[in-house]
């Protein structure tokens, strides 16, 4: 059974901009799948459309085989959205949000408490539960979003940047939860700016650009179709010259740096070949930027913003 | 999967719980003010003016004028409970959570309402606690006095909502309350029979809902007042429909709170 399909979603704002262009888009049961796009392409705005808070133009959404036009809070039980702004009233404890979250849900105080141990648990907040929310960090206030739409156990989890402003070791472990909870049935659906979160988790894409899905696929075939990447060489000593290699393209050399291009399928052994030729020593190299962002820069045509941009650097 | 009746009872319930939590949780703010401002409208206005007055409508000054200071409170606190929860829910987002549940628009209406009723409900008791300081208030009608106060508070609760749902700022949640509300308030007969104003102004004061109100209060416990409480109920539930009625026709069109 599909978890989601849209079929020729279209949303025009009152002033004219039209953020959705016939958006078709169908994901699996139990799919980690990434929706993906410069800012302003039209994500958040999907997303708004699929979890009710923003109304469609034209088209239909179907949650689980269920019409969210006619069936809505059939669909919005089967829905878990965690938003890109935090939207928890700050003036409550974490527990009291999670628990009136379920109770919204139609979930009893005393599985609403259960389940809210659970969850705060799980994401490593229940030192926290009577807190004030407002004082947490911003990975805590993120983790308690995601608490926050899992306590009645969505079929269909949404996360709109879960990870942003989230430091590597937080997001790294919540990478892990959402594969964990994605293993356990839930169908994932991701945006996010960290293309590298998107290649580590998501199975499946979609690139949207200006309200238009402009790629859709598993992300493997995507990679495969990507036909150059970028790797920086820390090299032993500083070459005199910048070397001459035949059938790569030396980007940059700059002190012990190097940094070459290479098409997709390249024997590496004939670059550290060419080098070695040259009494050049490698001593460890590493991605530019990981192949899914290249692809992605590509697709979308443009050079992305430093905050479209961010990424950790896929190791090799 | 559960029924989205049973669903949205329980809904109902936690929003309730939420609303009384938020306002008791700020009491200071929210429910002793209204007491204090009583205290001192019947103390100067009752006892130390009122003296001098003597009586109205045949009945002592602080007697007249003390359901109409109650029905005050429980007008301005409904309203402004309603207008302050659901503006501060838009403004700090939160309303989210409601909408992407699976809970009707009236439902998340009933349970805004609910919450300004019981505020209303809980400040007018609190006054009329105060006013025993001043006066025995005999209540003549107790049925008709608890009808009139829970349908008042409902209807300037629905308008509460209202207000927030086309309130782009806090600015725009203080306009109705100090510039509509207070003057139709003072002008509805809170410290006069509108038997003493000119033929005019009489005539023009039928026009205020709020002299309805004040007057089907005043009625359930004195036993007497300026309008019929036949009137009075007619009145205040013709307005609550239509006042419903336009609520929920904003939230369903997501007027202000949906893109």
């Amino acid at each position: 059974m599909k978890a989601l399909e849209i079929k020729g979603l279209t949303k025009t704002y009152d002033n004219g901009h039209q953020a959705l262009k016939g958006v078709d888009l169908t994901v699996e049961q139990g799919d980690f799948f990434a929706l993906l796009g410069p800012n302003g392409a039209g994500k958040s705005t999907a997303i708004g459309i699929i979890s009710s808070l923003v109304n469609a133009s034209e088209g239909s959404i179907r949650v689980h085989g269920l019409d969210l036009e006619t069936r809505r809070n059939q669909c919005k039980l089967l829905i878990g959205l965690v938003p890109q702004e935090i939207n928890f009233n700050t003036f409550e404890s974490p527990l009291h949000i999670l628990v009136t979250q379920a109770g919204y849900y139609g979930i009893s105080r005393k599985v609403a408490i259960e389940r809210s141990e659970k969850y705060l648990k799980l994401l490593e907040l229940w030192d926290k539960r009577h807190g004030s929310s407002r004082e947490m960090s911003g990975g805590m206030k993120r983790r308690l979003m995601i608490a926050r739409a899992l306590v009645h156990q969505p079929k269909l989890l949404i996360l709109d940047e879960p990870t942003a402003g989230v430091d590597i070791e937080i997001r790294r472990s919540m990478w892990k939860f959402l594969q964990e909870i994605n293993s356990s049935g839930t169908t994932i659906i991701l945006t996010t700016h960290y293309l590298e979160e998107a290649e580590t988790l998501c199975r499946n894409v979609a690139i949207i650009d200006h309200g238009t899905i402009v790629e859709q696929g598993a992300v493997n075939d995507l990679l495969s179709r990507s036909m150059t990447q970028s790797f920086v060489l820390d090299l032993k000593q500083s070459p005199a010259s910048p070397p001459q290699l035949n059938g790569f393209r030396v980007v940059s050399c700059s002190g012990r740096r190097l940094e070459v291009e290479m098409s997709v399928g390249d024997n590496m052994n004939t670059l550290f070949s060419q080098l070695a030729a040259q009494d050049i020593e490698v001593i460890s190299l590493r991605n530019k930027t990981n192949r899914l962002e290249e692809f992605f820069l590509r697709l979308v045509g443009r050079q992305a913003s430093p905050d479209e941009n961010k990424t950790d650097g896929a190791s090799a | 999967m559960q029924s989205i009746t049973a669903v949205n009872i329980v809904a109902f319930k936690t929003m309730v719980v939420k609303e009384v939590r938020r306002f008791m949780r700020i009491w200071v703010q929210t429910i002793v003010p209204p007491a204090v401002s009583a205290l001192l409208y019947m103390t100067i206005f009752g006892t130390l003016i009122g003296s001098r007055v003597g009586e109205m409508d045949g009945h002592r000054y602080i007697d007249f004028i003390v359901p109409g200071i109650i029905m005050m409170a429980v007008i301005t606190n409904s309203y402004g409970n309603s207008v302050s929860s659901f503006f501060g829910a838009m403004f700090q987002k939160h309303l989210e959570e409601l909408l992407v549940a699976p809970v009707h628009n009236a439902v998340i209406l009933a349970g805004f309402v609910v919450g300004g009723v019981c505020r209303g409900m809980l400040v007018g008791s609190l006054v009329a606690v105060v006013s025993l300081f001043f006066t025995r208030l005999h209540v003549e009608n107790p049925l008709i006095t608890i009808a009139v106060v829970i349908l008042t508070s409902t209807l300037f609760s629905i308008g509460g909502v209202i207000n927030s749902v086309f309130a782009k700022g806090f600015d725009d949640i203080s306009i109705i309350p100090n510039f509509v509300l207070t003057p139709l308030t003072y002008l509805g007969g809170i410290f006069y029979s509108i038997h003493l104003l000119p033929d005019f102004w009489r005539g023009l004061s039928y026009f205020n809902p709020v002299l309805y109100m004040i007057n089907g209060f005043r009625y359930g416990i004195l036993g007497r007042s300026d309008i019929s409480i036949g009137w009075s109920f007619l009145v205040i539930v013709v307005f609550i429909v239509i006042l419903a009625a336009i609520a929920l026709r904003l939230l369903n069109k997501g007027v202000g709170i949906k893109t």
